[in-house]
């Protein structure tokens, strides 16, 4: 099987931006859970092709505007 | 131990022969001789310096490790012309070493400042000291009104006072400041996008790190060479503190054993353990001693490089006790950005001081574990992170004592007098 390069999303969270909201950990909870202070642990690995229209959400409906995607170069 | 191994490396304090002659110009052209940089554009002379700084292996001294010359082309060849700060804010309050740089050899980090702006074509240099550090802020003022008068100055500079916080000096919150007056940390996603002062870019260089410049432009890279390792080359200035009977600031050469270095300082008492890096550093077991003092050697050993400092804890000192005042000033000196920095800092240091008094719940060592991991890389700038390797460090070497505290058997140490010297109560002394 050969893989291809193809572009990927992976989430961020700008910590100064955040309030702790949690809707991310709510809508992407295979990437972002939460700690004790209900702020975001986010695992920066890209998502699955199947949860970007989520991750994209996630960053949209964040009130503090603090989910930031990034596009990276993934081989699938 | 060879008498080699303890002579002290003199090269950027004037410690040597006719090293009392004053931080005055003259003084510093006899130690030091000339150094001739540029006043009109000179592509010879800027490849001739890139080289010689790239061939040097210089590392910043600021505490993050980097390469000298990594910044240097984040900032060249943009719309604006940059700005090039000398960072001797020195934020962490057991470090000595910048304000020490500053008051003996201030012309040798203006030289440095000089040939960094020529290199990278900046119109301007800010020199930043921090408010409660006046000698050295008079003694660098002094300075550059003596190469004004003596016609030698190259571009212009100043000296700027910011609030001396812990994160002040946190090069982006450091820009901040000079741009508005807010020295709050930003996050930086891309660190070869260059921090900037209103729209020019910023150069932000460690004092110390602009001292050694100055000498590699005058010896080139080989002279730097010859003293420290091939991978850490050149000397670094060290605080030295705690359990020593001469406390104080030493420039050593890389490389050198730990144990030598607190031996010049007078280390003459048995320990429990020595703090490396300074407050968001790291402790140390002292059977690790041998440990060549290098980047390298020390982050294997345990331990960090930081800002070059090194206290010496006593055997009659505890640990723990050490480790809740200093966790407990860091949440104090978080700058209120981050969630995990402004929650988790005084949630650990609540459980280190239940600790250190014998009043923790069950389970109290496993929720600092947590803790600590919880907020490493967690916040904009790496304030938590120092936090948090403190505590995982204490936690190691100091296993013992924190596991009879934890039963609710604290040690006598506590009541002894503490080493760690912390500022007052910080509540009052505003980062905006």
């Amino acid at each position: 099987m050969s893989t291809s390069r193809q572009i990927g999303v992976r989430v961020r969270v700008d910590p100064i931006a955040c309030d702790a909201y949690g809707y991310c950990a709510e809508l992407l909870p295979e990437r972002v859970t939460l700690d004790e202070w209900g702020y975001p642990i986010v695992d920066g690995t890209p998502v699955d092709p199947h949860l970007v229209s989520l991750a994209t959400r996630a960053a949209a409906v964040c009130p503090r505007r603090a989910v930031l995607l990034e596009t990276v170069m993934v081989d699938r | 131990m060879t008498d080699l191994a303890l002579a002290p490396a003199e090269r950027l304090l004037p410690s040597g022969p006719g090293g009392n002659a004053g931080p005055g110009l003259d003084a510093h052209l006899d130690r030091h001789g000339d150094l001739r940089i540029p006043t009109r554009k000179d592509p010879a002379w800027r490849a001739g310096i890139l080289w010689a700084v790239a061939a040097s292996g210089l590392v910043g001294r600021g505490g993050a490790g980097f390469p000298a010359v990594a910044k240097w082309d984040s900032v060249a060849h943009r719309s604006r012309r940059p700005v090039v700060v000398v960072n001797a804010m020195e934020g962490e309050p057991a470090s000595a070493k910048d304000r020490v740089l500053l008051a003996c050899s201030p012309h040798l980090v203006l030289d440095g400042a000089y040939v960094a702006a020529t290199a990278v074509g900046a119109s301007e240099i800010v020199v930043c000291v921090a408010d409660h550090s006046q000698p050295a802020a008079a003694s660098i003022e002094a300075a550059i009104a003596e190469r004004r008068r003596a016609g030698t100055a190259v571009v212009r500079a100043s000296v700027q006072r910011p609030p001396g916080r812990y994160v002040t000096g946190e090069e982006s919150a450091l820009a901040g400041w000079l741009e508005s007056r807010r020295a709050l940390p930003a996050l930086r996603t891309d660190k070869s996008v260059p921090v900037t002062i209103g729209r020019r870019p910023a150069l932000v260089h460690n004092a110390e790190t602009l001292s050694q410049l100055a000498l590699i432009a005058r010896h080139g890279p080989e002279w730097f060479r010859a003293m420290g390792t091939a991978e850490a080359p050149g000397s670094t200035l060290v605080t030295v503190t705690g359990a020593v009977r001469q406390p104080g600031v030493l420039e050593v050469e890389l490389g050198t054993p730990l144990v030598d270095i607190l031996a010049r300082a007078g280390l003459d008492t048995e320990l429990s353990a020595v703090l490396l890096g300074g407050y968001g550093g790291a402790w140390l077991d002292p059977s690790r001693l041998s440990t060549p003092y290098a980047p390298g050697p020390l982050t294997a050993a345990g331990g960090t490089q930081g800002v070059g400092v090194v206290i010496a804890l006593p055997a009659t000192s505890c640990g723990v006790a050490e480790t809740a005042r200093i966790v407990r000033y860091m949440a104090g000196e978080s700058a209120g950005q981050c969630g995990p920095c402004v929650f988790g800092l005084p949630a650990i240091a609540d459980d280190l001081e239940e600790l250190w008094a014998g009043r923790a719940v069950r389970g109290v060592l496993e929720r600092i574990t947590t803790r600590a991991a919880a907020v490493d890389g967690r916040g904009a700038c790496r304030h938590p992170d120092g936090a948090s390797r403190v505590v995982r460090t204490a936690l190691a070497v100091f296993a013992a004592d924190a596991a009879a505290h934890a039963e609710g058997r604290p040690c006598g140490g506590h009541v002894a007098p503490t080493v760690l010297t912390l500022p007052g109560p910080t509540a009052d002394r505003r980062v905006r």
